[in-house]
């Protein structure tokens, strides 16, 4: 993975004493607290319902196993012992105080790591795919372009101030899996003509509380172009993109509002200025970058391990867990493995202190000592020897990190919610506790099969719920808590926003609610049919009628009402 | 008074910017005597005029005007007033690039308005020379820290066009 040189550990140590003053300079009343939010905000430090949330940036989702024993101490040490894995490449505190900060970000500086532009109106950390590298449909590996736009991103002078924060992700493989469709920038790879590395340019997707997929603005763009193409769409955001109204901020909205067609001609025509200027990418940096990148020295294995194997034949539960949770590598021999933070029962992408330490240990002695966070919030061990999946299926199992739930009904993407946040209109934690515990019987699960829940506690969709198979949206009516269901959203390339049902349920229901969804798919698939591929088939009217089945509706429903 | 920051030192602001009035507009506002600071929409209305009385003209720049109306007049200008009406309303930066890397605007470039210590970094990389820094801000401050937090940054800007990259020794 990349490792810092002289200036970018020189960056990241200034950026902690440049903080530390500015919270001293708080604490002397030198600033006032309009003028310190901005400033804490591009800190990742957000002041919350319970106390502050502390947001710790993992560039495109890799750590090394140091790195992650860093933040299981600064989680011991500062918080109670946890953290949150987000879906956008992040650690979530949720409890530490502003005055350690600064400390805290000094340990993380030990570690090349940081906070930078986490939150706040400003260009994010950047995304990718979590099998980066690895990937067996890998065409390029975007890990070193992603590392080129984050030092390019970090302090970038002229988008400090942007109207709204600003998401970026990069994808190298055919099959989009860093939701690209739904990223202020997304640059997913495209080949040219000659086989050479390129990207069309997607802007303005985005899931919130205007969900929009992204606009093409460029078929085909350069790889050396990326960093001069993206200052052009800035550029044009930062003067034009809207101020007066947050939530009409964000430049999905200016796409909309000028169309796609006029937008793309005036990035174009900004772009005619910056193309082939200093911000070109030169075939030195990116090999000297990419050179951080090469993979791991790996042993030449059969494709198959026969122990392996057999272990797969006698032992079901082993079975399951390499089919739910292993993936396909492009080296014979090995597979890459996803630990997941869905255990049945707790806050999915919650760890523990002690289970970050365990996992350390695991890539440690599995995976060459890297690691990756996904943004369906698990933690994936790319780089482990068939012949070891057995051994680390057990220990993982120890620690509570082996549930096979990969891609099915119980690997709930979900936001912190109305327990945590202060944005939420619902909790949504409970609501995926409920689920998975209603869903706790793993033939059954395993039946469903492949299936996205996702749920938000509210309309700012950190939970992606657009793009859920089953979608809940936690929503506030007259100060009670209620949940809103979509059906038929999906990510990848085909990505696609969910339908809202219908009118939305209480807590209390929505077990019932997802059961009946799941009831309806099983009676209606045809062999080999994916919950998404019956849906696709029947429509969403079997589903809506089950699940309103018997429930009164407008008048009738107030006429019940009246009655009680 | 704000308080100005010229070239890496505190300096006597000798410039006065003109204010519309309620009840007057751009074509109907007197036009004052000494070093002004004229707002666009003025300068669009009474070029001449002003040309004709004015040895010295500057120029002001608020987030809602566009600067390519002006790019043909910046030889006019010895000075340029970029208007920042709260310091999170980021366009200024943009503004500043655009006159300096553009336009090749050569002339004063000051920052005005919610003009704050933390952002001094950001504002003298776009391009600008001088900033009217906030009533109640220390200058000591700002001129001993304000500009150097970070020593070497990675991407390319006015102050300095190219990229760490490209500077890097092989």
């Amino acid at each position: 993975m990349y490792k810092y040189d002289a200036i970018d550990r020189q960056l990241v140590n200034e950026r902690v004493a440049q903080f530390r003053d500015q919270v001293r300079r708080w604490q002397d009343g030198e600033l006032t607290d309009d003028e310190f939010r901005p400033l804490r905000l591009q800190n990742g430090l957000y002041v919350q319902r319970h106390a502050p949330m502390f947001r710790i940036a993992v560039p495109y989702g890799l750590l090394n196993s140091t790195q992650l024993r860093k933040l299981a101490f600064l989680a011991r040490t500062y918080d109670r012992g946890y953290g949150h894995f987000t879906t956008r490449h992040n650690l979530q505190l949720n409890w530490p105080q502003i005055t350690d900060v600064p400390d805290m970000l000094a340990h993380l500086a030990e570690v090349e790591m940081h906070a930078i532009q986490t939150s706040g109106n400003c260009i994010r950390n950047i995304t990718t795919d979590q099998f980066a590298g690895v990937a067996a449909d890998e065409v390029i590996d975007p890990r070193p372009l992603a590392e080129i736009l984050r030092q390019w991103s970090t302090f970038h002078p002229e988008f400090a101030f942007l109207p709204r924060k600003f998401k970026i992700a990069i994808s190298g493989t055919r099959e989009d899996r860093a939701v690209t469709w739904f990223h202020d920038i997304g640059l997913h790879l495209v080949e040219g003509p000659g086989g050479e590395t390129g990207f069309r340019v997607i802007v303005g997707g985005g899931l919130g509380r205007t969900p929009i997929r992204g606009q093409v603005v460029r078929e085909y763009l350069p790889w050396q172009h990326i960093l001069s193409y993206c200052e052009a769409i800035l550029r044009v955001y930062n003067r034009f993109g809207r101020r007066d109204n947050a939530y009409k901020a964000r430049i999905k909205i200016l796409v909309q509002a000028l169309g796609v067609e006029e937008f793309a001609r005036q990035v174009e025509a900004e772009w005619v200025h910056g193309k082939d200027g200093p911000a070109t990418i030169t075939q030195a940096e990116f090999d000297r970058v990419a050179a951080h990148f090469v993979a791991p020295a790996y042993e030449t294995l059969p494709a198959a391990d026969r122990e392996f194997e057999q272990r797969r034949q006698s032992e079901k539960a082993f079975a399951r867990w390499v089919d739910r949770n292993t993936h396909a590598h492009k080296v014979p021999g090995y597979a890459a493995v996803t630990l997941s933070l869905k255990p049945h029962g707790v806050a999915p992408g919650d760890i523990t202190s002690d289970q970050m330490d365990a996992v350390a240990g695991l890539a440690d002695r599995y995976s060459f000592g890297e690691l990756r966070i996904s943004h369906e919030q698990n933690i994936i061990l790319a780089d482990v020897r068939q012949s070891n999946l057995y051994a680390l299926w057990q220990e993982a199992k120890a620690i509570g990190l082996a549930t096979p739930n990969i891609g099915l009904l119980t690997g709930i993407i979900c936001c912190p919610g109305g327990d945590f946040c202060d944005l939420a209109n619902a909790k949504s934690i409970p609501i995926a506790t409920a689920i998975q515990q209603r869903f706790d019987d793993l033939d059954y699960l395993f039946d469903i099969g492949e299936i996205d829940l996702n749920i938000s506690g509210c309309m700012n969709a950190c939970g992606h719920h657009h793009v859920g198979h089953i979608g809940v949206l936690g929503v506030d009516k007259n100060d009670a808590e209620f949940y809103q269901v979509t059906l038929g959203g999906r990510q990848g390339n085909d990505a696609k926003l969910g339908k809202v049902i219908g009118p939305s349920f209480s807590a209390g229901e929505m077990p019932d609610v997802v059961d009946k969804i799941i009831k309806v798919y099983i009676e209606n698939r045809h062999t080999d049919e994916r919950f998404l591929d019956t849906l696709d088939r029947i429509g969403i009217d079997p589903f809506k009628n089950r699940v309103y089945e018997g429930r009164a509706h407008g008048r009738a429903k107030a006429a019940e009402k009246e009655a009680a | 008074m704000a308080q100005l920051i010229k070239n890496q030192a505190v300096a006597v602001d000798a410039w006065k910017t003109l204010e519309i009035a309620e009840g007057e507009t751009p074509e109907t506002v007197a036009l004052p005597a000494g070093d002004v600071i004229f707002p666009l929409a003025v300068w669009q209305a009474r070029k001449a005029e002003i040309i004709s009385c004015h040895k010295r003209i500057g120029l002001l720049i608020t987030p809602d005007d566009r600067v390519e109306d002006v790019a043909a007049d910046l030889d006019y200008f010895i000075v340029i007033a970029v208007h920042f009406p709260r310091f999170v309303d980021g366009r200024g930066y943009s503004t500043a690039a655009l006159l300096r890397q553009r336009y090749g605007y050569q002339g004063e470039l000051r920052a005005v308005g919610d003009v704050l210590h933390d952002q001094l970094f950001f504002m003298k990389r776009v391009g600008f020379d001088s900033y009217a820094l906030k009533d109640g801000k220390s200058v000591d401050f700002a001129l001993a820290a304000g500009f150097t937090p970070f020593a070497e940054p990675y991407q390319g800007a006015t102050d300095q066009p190219e990229p760490h990259f490209r500077r890097r020794s092989a």
